[in-house]
């Protein structure tokens, strides 16, 4: 069974139509790719499934629960975490909260909890300062742990981003242009610790991005939006060999 | 009775529009609650009291000097106060600023005039006409008429002139503004001068019209007006007018026929009401959440 | 107690450490609302009076134990900061500010026109329960939870949304229930530092607790340093000296502090410990060291 189900979904801002009918399946531990053109409706997308926006129509089930309705939060606690194309950290918290802050959907201890530190607070809070420990370690970023998030270079932030979001443990990891602004160097880095991270945590990662060569590498699917359609979907090669995609997406390159 | 009552209303609802005037377009371009712009309005009806009764002019000099003098100060403010704040701080401390030159200019307008209320000598031979189906003075038709006149001017300077372009332009995205070459520096101060001599105006009118000015006249006005610009949805130059109105019609009838006691209150239990229903305000837009 | 106090301090530093003492506890109230969680709330004194008029007259008309006049008044502001917390469902801002000074607007006009608590007159003859001990004991117990709290899962989650609600919701965090459990827990102390106060001053009237009170606090926050228990603790206590320390230039001390509140902006911007973090300093000097080293060893 697919992990997540998206069916004919549209979303449409005051008239105009960002998305358009999308129909999309991602299977467990796949790493998926969307792609297109700017404007084409890929951030559209992921805010539809982490529940920021409602779908005007359409309906979207993550392992079988209908979450189209959801309100963000509802959605993250359930295991799907998220990155942004234009980070959002919070700045003026250390790089430890904000990994530790990641954990939030999957901690329970409440007001009285933490202000008292009962048992659970404390055995969480311990639990919790580990993991995030760890994930800083596994994204290079232990060493600055105790700065602000605000101060580090830009490529730790989208690193910390994912950081972050791991924490949530997520068994669905949406990447909005993780690699945005990045040189060549860096950007084959970061796909590399994508990759490594995916097979170590058994995730299924969706990724959006528009450079197409770089998704090409380590996607086993793709799908291409294009106007807020889907114009194609399929295996890398596949894709590549599309009229459509050529047309639309290639087209200036070919 | 109802008549003459939503007359009275209309009155103070005017010069609460026009103070709400400049709370929405300073808010508009640089996202400050100003909070001294009550005290401007109070300094308004000082220098307009000091003109007519110590200077001796008449009271349409007295209503353009004080309008001038105040565009003055609200300029210098916001030279002095706001802008070396600007890009570097967080909102919250230029709101801080803005509470302390209000507190700055609440004393020293009772330490030159002293805490006693003030009343502007018989500057207008006020008559009552009985229109038969209400009775209104020349002071209502005065006000009522001069601020009709402001606002107009107000719409036409911001829709027909380059400076009016300017401003628009700032309140949509005042970053791309500086781009496109627009002085923002220069809008800023232009748009607290405008501001200024409205609240100024206001002030000289409600001065002559309740007979009553003092140092912290501006402290409620000030709330009630942005309370108003609140209510028509901040930012929005039409939104301010009719919020102005709204408010000042709906605390005269609530006075004449609910409750006088809670006169204070009632404009803002109706902002709240308000805003829990339409919580952009009645004119203000929606501004979709960007991811 | 405090007649014995007085016996080592002079009444009018003692009466001043009782006043600073409570407005920390209002302050680090207020600072829950909008220092940690950012939202502006410009009606703190609302709360305040509810506290202050609760306890006052539970213990006067109803000869209530103090501690427990003391816990009602803080329970009503609490409750009326529950529901004030609830608009914050759909306004953002200075929406939310609006309202918050209106909300304080409407309860001081309440009281205005609210027969048991005497009308424009006040209350009078409130017996002095509140002393130093009590007050000293209140601030360091409430220092001691709060910065417990604010160093937690819920903590954390209230910074989280004053520093992107977004990305908070994408951690998980049921923002609306967190921003009205923020006005809860502010308004609770704000009652508590209500109740105190109308216990050590004697009497209270509506107008103690206008706009000026709320943005006297509200300051406070901010010029300490947004969301900082030192910071917020720095501030109150700075701001209630320093009308004292101004009574040197008499009538001019509300000319002076304005000017002051401007002047600081413009150079601590921040607020005096705002960006200060204990990790930092002790960074800068072990750097210090190490480079006093090395100096020496060429």
């Amino acid at each position: 069974m697919p992990i997540l189900t998206l069916k004919g979904i549209s979303q449409e801002f005051g008239g105009l139509r960002a998305l358009d009918g999308v129909d999309l399946e991602v299977e467990e531990q796949q790493i998926y790719g969307i792609i297109g053109p700017n404007g084409a409706g890929k951030t559209t997308l992921f805010n539809l499934i982490t529940g920021i926006y409602e779908p005007t129509e359409g309906r979207i089930f993550f392992r079988g629960h209908d979450i189209s309705n959801a309100r963000a939060y509802q959605v993250a606690s359930m295991g799907i975490a998220r990155t942004f194309q234009n980070i959002r950290l919070f700045q003026k918290l250390s790089v430890l909260d904000n990994v530790r802050m990641g954990s939030y959907g999957v901690t329970r201890s409440g007001f009285w909890e933490c202000m008292l530190r009962l048992p659970r607070c404390r055995r969480e809070e311990k639990q919790v300062t580990q993991e995030a420990e760890e994930l800083l370690d596994k994204v290079g970023l232990l060493e600055k742990k105790m700065e602000y998030a605000v101060n580090l270079a830009y490529g730790e932030q989208r690193r910390l981003e994912i950081a972050r979001a791991l924490a949530l443990k997520p068994t669905l990891l949406l990447l909005d242009e993780p690699a945005a602004g990045m040189n060549a160097g860096e950007k084959a880095e970061l796909m590399e610790l994508i990759y490594h991270l995916q097979e170590q945590m058994k995730l299924t990662i969706l990724l959006v991005e528009h450079d197409m060569n770089l998704v090409m590498n380590i996607c086993e699917r793709i799908a291409v939006l294009d106007y807020g359609r889907k114009i194609a979907d399929g295996r890398p090669e596949e894709v590549k060999q599309d009229e459509r995609v050529i047309q639309s997406y290639l087209g200036v390159e070919a | 009775m109802f008549l003459e009552q939503l007359l009275n209303g209309l009155t103070l609802g005017s010069t609460y529009a026009l103070i709400a005037l400049g709370y929405t377009m300073v808010y508009g371009i640089i996202q400050l609650i100003n909070f001294a712009h009550g005290e401007i309005y109070m300094i308004g009806a000082f220098v307009g009291l000091f003109m007519v009764s110590v200077l001796g002019t008449n009271i349409i000099v007295a209503m353009a000097g004080a309008m001038v003098f105040c565009m003055l100060v609200g300029m210098m403010i916001e030279r002095v106060a706001y802008r070396p704040l600007r890009g570097k701080s967080s909102r919250l401390s230029a709101l801080i600023s803005a509470i302390g030159v209000s507190i700055f200019l609440q004393t020293l307008l009772a330490l030159i005039a002293g805490i006693n209320t003030r009343s502007y000598p018989n500057v207008i031979n006020n008559r009552t006409f009985d229109l038969g189906f209400a009775e209104v003075s020349l002071l209502q038709i005065l006000i009522l008429g001069l601020s009709a006149l402001l606002m107009i001017g107000l719409q036409i300077m911001i829709h027909k002139t380059r400076i009016g372009k300017a401003m628009r332009a700032s309140s949509q995205d005042l970053d791309a503004s500086y781009l496109m070459g627009i002085n923002v520096n220069r809008v800023i101060s232009f748009t607290f001068a405008i501001g200024s001599a409205l609240a100024a105006a206001g002030g000289i009118m409600v001065g002559i019209y309740y007979n009553a000015v003092w140092p912290y006249m501006g402290m409620m006005a000030g709330l009630k007006a942005f309370a108003a610009a609140v209510l028509g949805g901040i930012g929005s130059i039409p939104g301010a007018m009719i919020g102005g109105l709204t408010l000042g019609v709906l605390e005269i009838m609530g006075v004449a026929y609910l409750t006088s006691s809670y006169k204070d209150a009632i404009a803002f239990g109706i902002l709240i009401l308000v805003l829990l229903i339409r919580p952009q305000g009645l004119l203000g837009q929606k501004v979709a959440k960007k991811v | 107690m405090d007649e014995l106090l007085t016996q080592y301090i002079d009444p009018y530093y003692l009466r001043l450490l009782i006043l600073i003492g409570i407005n920390i506890i209002l302050a680090l109230g207020l600072n829950i609302i909008t220092g940690v969680t950012g939202q502006l709330s410009m009606g703190h004194a609302g709360f305040m009076s509810l506290g202050a008029y609760t306890s006052a007259i539970l213990s006067m008309q109803f000869a209530c134990p103090f501690w427990l006049s003391l816990l009602a008044g803080a329970m009503v502001a609490a409750f009326f900061g529950f529901l004030i917390g609830i608009p914050t469902l759909r306004l953002e801002g200075d929406y939310l500010a609006m309202v918050t000074i209106g909300f304080a607007e409407i309860i001081r006009v309440f009281f205005l026109n609210f027969e048991p608590g005497g009308k424009a007159v006040g209350l009078a003859g409130i017996p002095q329960h509140t002393n130093f001990l009590m007050v000293f004991i209140l601030v360091v117990v409430i220092i001691f939870l709060n910065a417990r709290l604010l160093n937690s899962r819920v903590g954390r989650a209230w910074y989280a949304i004053r520093e992107n609600e977004i990305a908070a919701e994408a951690c998980g965090v049921d923002t609306t229930r967190l921003k009205v459990m923020a006005f809860t827990v502010g308004s609770f102390l704000g009652g508590l530092g209500g109740g105190l106060y109308a216990h050590y001053m004697f009497f209270i009237r509506p107008q103690d607790f206008g706009f000026m009170k709320s943005i006297e606090l509200l300051n406070m926050v901010v010029l300490g340093g947004m969301g900082s228990i030192p910071g917020t603790i720095i501030g109150a206590t700075v701001l209630t000296l320093a009308p004292e320390f101004l009574r040197i230039v008499a009538e001019y001390r509300l000319l002076f502090y304005g000017a002051l509140l401007v002047i600081l902006m413009i150079f601590r911007p921040n607020g005096l410990l705002g960006d200060v973090r204990v990790y930092d300093i002790r960074k800068r000097w072990f750097r210090k060291e190490v480079q006093g080293h090395a100096n020496i060893n060429s």
